[in-house]
C-alpha cells in the first residue's frame, strides 16, 4: 500500500516538473524540479483527487500548515500520512 | 484636451447600500466581512466573504425587471440611481446622444450560471428560463443603465478581471477628455459570491479562512466581496456651465501589462503603471498624497505593490499614505476599482484617509504608511487607485481636487 502511494506521488511530481520518475530523488526541492506555485497547486490537487485527501496548503504561505513541501521525500511522507489519516 | 470631472457617485457593498452609509463605514474602520449565507455553504473550505446584507431585490425592481437583471445588474441600476441622481443629469435628446456607459465586470451575471447549472446538472432539468443568456452577459448592465437612462453613445463593457473598474474608468475618462463623448456613466459591478463563484476561487489556494489583512506580515490571503460602484464622469465645461457640484477631477490614467505570469505580479508593470498615470496628470510624485491600494492581503500583491511604490515615489514613498480598503469592503473583484475610487473621492474631498484595518504585525516588505487600523485627518491634493489583474494587467487612476 505505501509503496503505491509513493509511486503515485512520484508519478504525479514527475507529471507537473515535465520529468521522468526515474529522474526524480527524495532529497530534491521544488526548485531543483523547476516547479513553480502553480505548477505546486497543481500537483495539491491531482494528489487530493487521487487519494480523496484534503491537502492542507495555503499559496500565502506554503511552509505553514502541516504539509512539508521541502523535499520530494517530505511530500511522499506527508501524502503517506494523510492517507494513512484517512484509514 | 479636455478637462473631465466627477459629479455622481453611487454603490452598494458589503459596508453600506450608498455612497454617505460607505463613507461613514470606512471613516470608522467597520468590517464588512463576515460569515457567508449561501445555498451549500458547508461544503466551502472559505466560509468568509464580504457579502451584501438585507438585500431585497423587489423593494427596488419589479417583476419584470427582476427576471432580466441578474444580481450584478441589480447592483449596477442601484448605484447609478444614485450616482446619476447625485449628478442632476437628465439625459434629454442633445445630451443622451453625446454620453454613454462603460462598466466593468469579470464574471457578469455568475449567480445566473451557477442556477441554471445547478438546474440542468443537478436537478436534471431539460428546460431553463428564455431569459438566461440576456441575463448572464456581461455587457447586461451596461445595455440596462442605458436603457433606463437613455444613453445613446459609446456603451460596452470590459472585463479584465480585478482590473475591469479601473480599465473601464480609464477608457470613460479618455472618451469624456477626447470629445468623443460629453458624460459618461462609468465604474463596475460584481456578484459572484455563490457557491461555484467562491468554489472557483477556493482552487486557487490564496483564499483567506479568518481575516483580509494588507500588509499585515501575517496576512493569509484574499477575501471575496460583492457588490458595484458607479461613477458619473462629466467634462469639466460642461459641468461648470450647468453649476454641478465637483466631487473631484479624473486627472490621468495609464494601463500597462506584464507580458509575465498570468497570476504572479510584477513590480515592473505596476509601477510603470503608477508612473504612466502621473505622467498623463501632469502630476509629479510629490504631489501625491494617498493612494489607495491594490492591497488584496495574499503574500505576493502586498509584498510587489509596495516595492511598485517605492521604486516609482523614490523619497516621496515614506511621505504618502497607502491604504487598503479591501481589508473592509472586500475583494470586489471586477467592481473594487469603483468602490475604491469612494475612499479616493473621500480623501480629497472630506480630508479623511480610509485605514487599513486588521492590521497587525509590520512586514518588513511592506515599510510604507498604511494608515494601520484607524482613519486619519489629512489635506490631501492628488490620489491614485491602483488595480493589477491576473493576467498581469495593470490599471491607475488618478484624481485630484478640484
Amino acid at each position: 500500500m505505501t509503496t503505491s502511494v509513493r509511486d503515485s506521488v512520484l508519478a504525479i511530481i514527475a507529471e507537473q516538473a515535465v520529468l521522468e520518475v526515474s529522474d526524480l530523488h527524495d532529497t530534491m526541492t521544488l526548485a531543483d524540479l523547476g516547479l513553480d506555485s502553480l505548477g505546486l497547486v497543481e500537483a495539491i490537487f491531482a494528489i487530493e483527487e487521487a487519494f480523496d485527501v484534503s491537502v492542507p496548503f495555503n499559496a500565502n504561505d506554503p511552509t505553514a500548515g502541516d504539509f512539508d513541501i521541502s523535499s520530494v521525500g517530505a511530500m511522499v511522507a506527508a501524502v503517506e500520512a494523510l492517507v494513512a489519516a484517512r484509514g | 484636451m479636455r478637462r473631465v470631472v466627477i459629479t455622481g457617485a453611487g454603490t452598494i457593498n458589503a459596508l453600506a447600500h450608498d455612497v454617505p452609509g460607505t463613507f461613514a463605514a470606512l471613516r470608522e474602520g467597520r468590517l464588512g466581512i463576515g460569515p457567508l449565507q449561501l445555498r451549500d455553504k458547508e461544503r466551502l473550505g472559505v466560509q468568509i466573504g464580504a457579502q451584501v446584507h438585507d438585500w431585497d431585490a423587489e423593494r427596488h425592481f419589479n417583476r419584470q425587471q427582476i427576471a432580466l437583471y441578474d444580481k450584478f445588474t441589480q447592483f449596477t441600476m442601484l448605484a447609478a440611481r444614485e450616482a446619476i441622481g447625485q449628478s442632476g443629469l437628465v439625459f434629454g435628446d442633445a445630451l443622451s446622444l453625446s454620453s454613454g456607459v462603460v462598466l466593468g465586470t469579470a464574471g457578469g451575471g455568475v449567480n445566473t450560471w451557477d442556477e441554471n447549472y445547478r438546474a440542468v446538472y443537478e436537478e436534471g432539468k431539460n428546460r431553463v428560463h428564455p431569459f438566461v443568456v440576456p441575463k448572464l452577459m456581461n455587457n447586461a448592465a451596461a445595455s440596462h443603465l442605458s436603457m433606463e437612462w437613455n444613453l445613446r453613445g459609446p456603451t460596452f463593457t470590459v472585463a479584465t478581471a480585478c482590473a475591469s473598474s479601473n480599465h473601464a474608468m480609464g477608457l470613460a475618462f479618455q472618451m469624456v477628455r477626447s470629445g468623443a463623448a460629453e458624460v459618461m456613466i462609468t465604474g463596475g459591478s460584481e456578484s459572484m459570491l455563490c457557491f461555484g463563484g467562491i468554489k472557483a476561487w477556493e482552487g486557487l489556494r490564496v483564499m483567506s479562512r479568518d481575516a483580509c489583512r494588507p500588509f499585515s506580515a501575517n496576512r493569509n490571503g484574499m477575501v471575496q466581496g460583492e457588490g458595484a460602484g458607479v461613477l458619473v464622469f462629466e467634462s469639466y465645461d460642461h459641468a461648470r456651465a450647468r453649476g454641478a457640484d465637483i466631487l473631484a477631477e479624473v486627472a490621468g490614467f495609464a494601463m500597462t501589462s506584464d507580458a509575465g505570469d498570468i497570476v504572479m505580479p510584477s513590480a515592473q508593470g505596476a509601477e510603470r503603471a503608477m508612473t504612466g498615470a502621473m505622467r498623463d496628470a501632469r502630476l509629479d510624485p510629490g504631489d501625491v498624497g494617498y493612494i489607495n491600494a491594490h492591497g488584496t492581503g495574499t503574500a505576493a500583491n502586498d509584498k510587489t505593490e509596495c516595492a511598485a511604490v517605492a521604486h516609482a515615489f523614490g523619497h516621496h514613498a515614506d511621505r504618502l499614505m497607502i491604504s487598503s480598503t479591501k481589508s473592509m469592503h472586500g475583494h470586489l473583484i471586477g467592481a473594487t476599482g469603483a468602490v475604491e475610487l469612494l475612499a479616493c473621492i473621500m480623501a480629497l474631498r472630506e480630508g479623511v484617509i480610509a485605514p487599513t484595518i486588521g492590521y497587525e504585525e509590520p512586514d518588513p516588505e511592506c515599510a510604507l504608511d498604511v494608515v494601520p487600523n484607524v482613519a486619519r485627518e489629512a489635506r490631501v491634493d492628488a490620489v491614485l487607485s491602483n488595480a493589477f489583474a491576473f493576467g498581469g494587467l495593470n490599471a491607475v487612476i488618478a484624481l485630484r481636487r478640484v
